[in-house]
């Protein structure tokens, strides 16, 4: 019973978050819904033992990445009106055709797939605590090649973006 | 209903008391230390020594109207105060206020760990859980509908990202040197005093308990600026300078909902100076004097002699306020980017060789 509570209640939360993006009009609302997304698959993390996961989600995803985003969102301004029309003709049912094709693609494969459909907790002898050290043994062994190409990729990445931003005519004109 | 439920139902509401029976002092003491430092007399009416001032204060927020403005976004309006609130309170659970506890129940014995919750990431909650409390600011500078909040809720979510990086890589060292992300680890790997291999050296130190403040004292150093400004204290104050922006992201706020506010600002005040000892000047470690005191006394010394680093630290917080000016916006975003977070990666840097050096010793040795 408990069980079954501390899985529905972040379920749900996570889903009525997840419309909320979708829907909502006002886009700070759409961020907000998008935090509650994110805490509520945290909470679901912490059920499944994976804690370091759950903590870096909040760390990252709903801290960090969402403030910006927020911040954006309020230097923007949100008092302009969201475009409501199609700005594509028939976009609505363009989009509303791929999403059942995707749906239906995905219902088949479940359907005929030897997946199985137990979506209860893990018996209590396969439980792996997700402690740091043990992503961190994983991470910089067997993936430590992958690793230091995504951190070349993100400091490139940061390099052009400062590169972008620096106009070297009004830096000039300062010094 | 199991037994650990009970645990955590009690050490819960032990915290709220706790925590809001802590405001209640905390106020007076600034009130009373701030006074004293600008030679005035302070609260001394409701009380002795004016100690209740805090609680008629409160009961009058209660009374007063909540007023919503009619430009305010109703649903963020209402949830920008419980932001606030919330995560406050949840930090306090991880903070190890002492050694396990053994109680006898019912003729059993339970061992009860004198903390809310020992987390194997405690760190990284502690950090997910400030980064949360920003949401608060941002939301309620927002939805009042009103410039002056919208301005201290920009000024502020800038601030409190800046010095959150700071004061995250302040802590890589200390986690390095305790080896562990849990408090209760880190409180255990400061027991004892420091040593050293050179006997003249090593007679001198090993009076010095082994705080992570002394090996760590620029992480120290730049973790106790950045939590002055993760809070929002003088001389970081610009999120609510009065002079500027007539009271900041809160503005629009009154009644109880801005007492929420003032709360949440006082419990984040406690907790980064509980944090901050626990982290570098040994959480509840101390002499328990079990000779000479009673049993009864000695079993509640770590809790006195945290409290008593807490304050020591508070102090330090009260006593700034009354002594540095304000920042200019400008400075504040200099001092953290170009200072704080070069100086906490660099020292970063040296701890790590330091203790790549004592473990495998020279490279070419």
């Amino acid at each position: 019973m408990f069980e079954l509570l501390i899985f529905f209640l972040p379920a749900s939360l996570l889903i009525i978050g997840a419309l909320i993006v979708v829907f909502a009009k006002n886009p700070v609302h759409n961020a907000m819904g998008l935090v509650m997304t994110l805490v509520s698959l945290a909470i679901i993390y912490i059920t499944l033992n994976a804690t370091f996961v759950a903590m870096v989600q909040m760390l990252v995803y709903a801290g960090a990445v969402m403030t910006l985003f927020l911040f954006v969102i309020m230097m923007i301004g949100v008092d302009k009106k969201e475009q409501t029309s199609d700005s594509i003709k028939g976009q609505t049912f363009l989009v509303s055709g791929v999403f059942l094709i995707l749906m239906s693609l995905l219902a088949y494969v479940a359907v005929n797939s030897e997946f199985s459909w137990n979506l209860w907790f893990p018996a209590v002898e396969y439980v792996v605590e997700g402690t740091p050290q043990l992503i961190a043994g994983t991470l910089f062994t067997t993936w430590i090649f992958p690793f230091e190409i995504i951190s070349i990729l993100l400091i490139v990445a940061t390099a052009a973006a400062i590169a972008l931003a620096y106009d070297s005519k009004i830096r000039n004109k300062d010094a | 209903m199991s037994t650990e439920l009970i645990i955590a139902l009690i050490k819960a509401n032990i915290v709220l008391g706790v925590l809001l029976t802590n405001t209640i002092l905390l106020i007076w003491f600034e009130r009373k230390l701030v006074a004293g430092m600008q030679s005035r007399v302070g609260p001394d009416r409701a009380g002795p020594f004016g100690i209740l001032q805090t609680v008629a204060d409160a009961i009058k927020l209660m009374l007063k109207e909540q007023i919503l403005p009619l430009k305010a976004d109703r649903a963020m309006y209402l949830l920008a105060p419980i932001v606030a609130l919330v995560p406050s309170f949840l930090i306090f659970m991880i903070i190890p206020l002492g050694p396990n506890l053994n109680i006898e129940f019912g003729g059993e014995n339970y061992i009860v760990e004198f903390v809310g919750a020992d987390l194997n990431v405690g760190v990284l909650y502690f950090l997910a859980l400030s980064s949360i409390a920003v949401y608060s600011v941002v939301l309620a500078g927002w939805s009042s509908g009103s410039k002056y909040p919208l301005l201290g809720g920009v000024r502020a979510s800038a601030q409190m990202i800046s010095y959150e990086a700071a004061m995250g890589l302040a802590l890589v060292p200390v986690i390095l040197y305790s080896g562990s992300l849990s408090l209760v680890d880190i409180v255990d790997s400061q027991a004892g005093n420091l040593s050293s291999s050179i006997p003249i050296l090593n007679s001198i130190v090993s009076f010095i308990p082994k705080w992570n403040v002394f090996p760590q004292f620029v992480a120290f150093g730049i973790f106790f600026i950045a939590a002055v400004a993760e809070v929002n204290r003088a001389p970081f104050d610009l999120v609510e300078a009065e002079q500027e922006l007539v009271g900041g992201f809160h503005t629009e706020y009154s009644g109880f909902r801005f007492a929420m506010f003032f709360l949440a600002e006082y419990i984040n005040m406690f907790n980064m100076c509980a944090i901050t000892a626990t982290f570098f000047l040994g959480g509840w470690l101390g002499p328990t004097f079990d000779n000479f005191l009673p049993p009864f006394l000695s079993s509640i010394m770590p809790i006195i002699w945290l409290g008593v680093k807490t304050f020591s630290l508070l102090f330090i917080f009260v006593w700034i306020r009354a002594t540095l000016p304000r920042l200019r916006y400008d400075q504040l975003m200099e001092l953290g980017w170009k200072r704080l977070i070069p100086a906490s990666l660099v020292w970063l840097i040296l701890s790590a060789v330091v203790l790549g050096l004592r473990e495998f010793g020279l490279p070419w040795s």
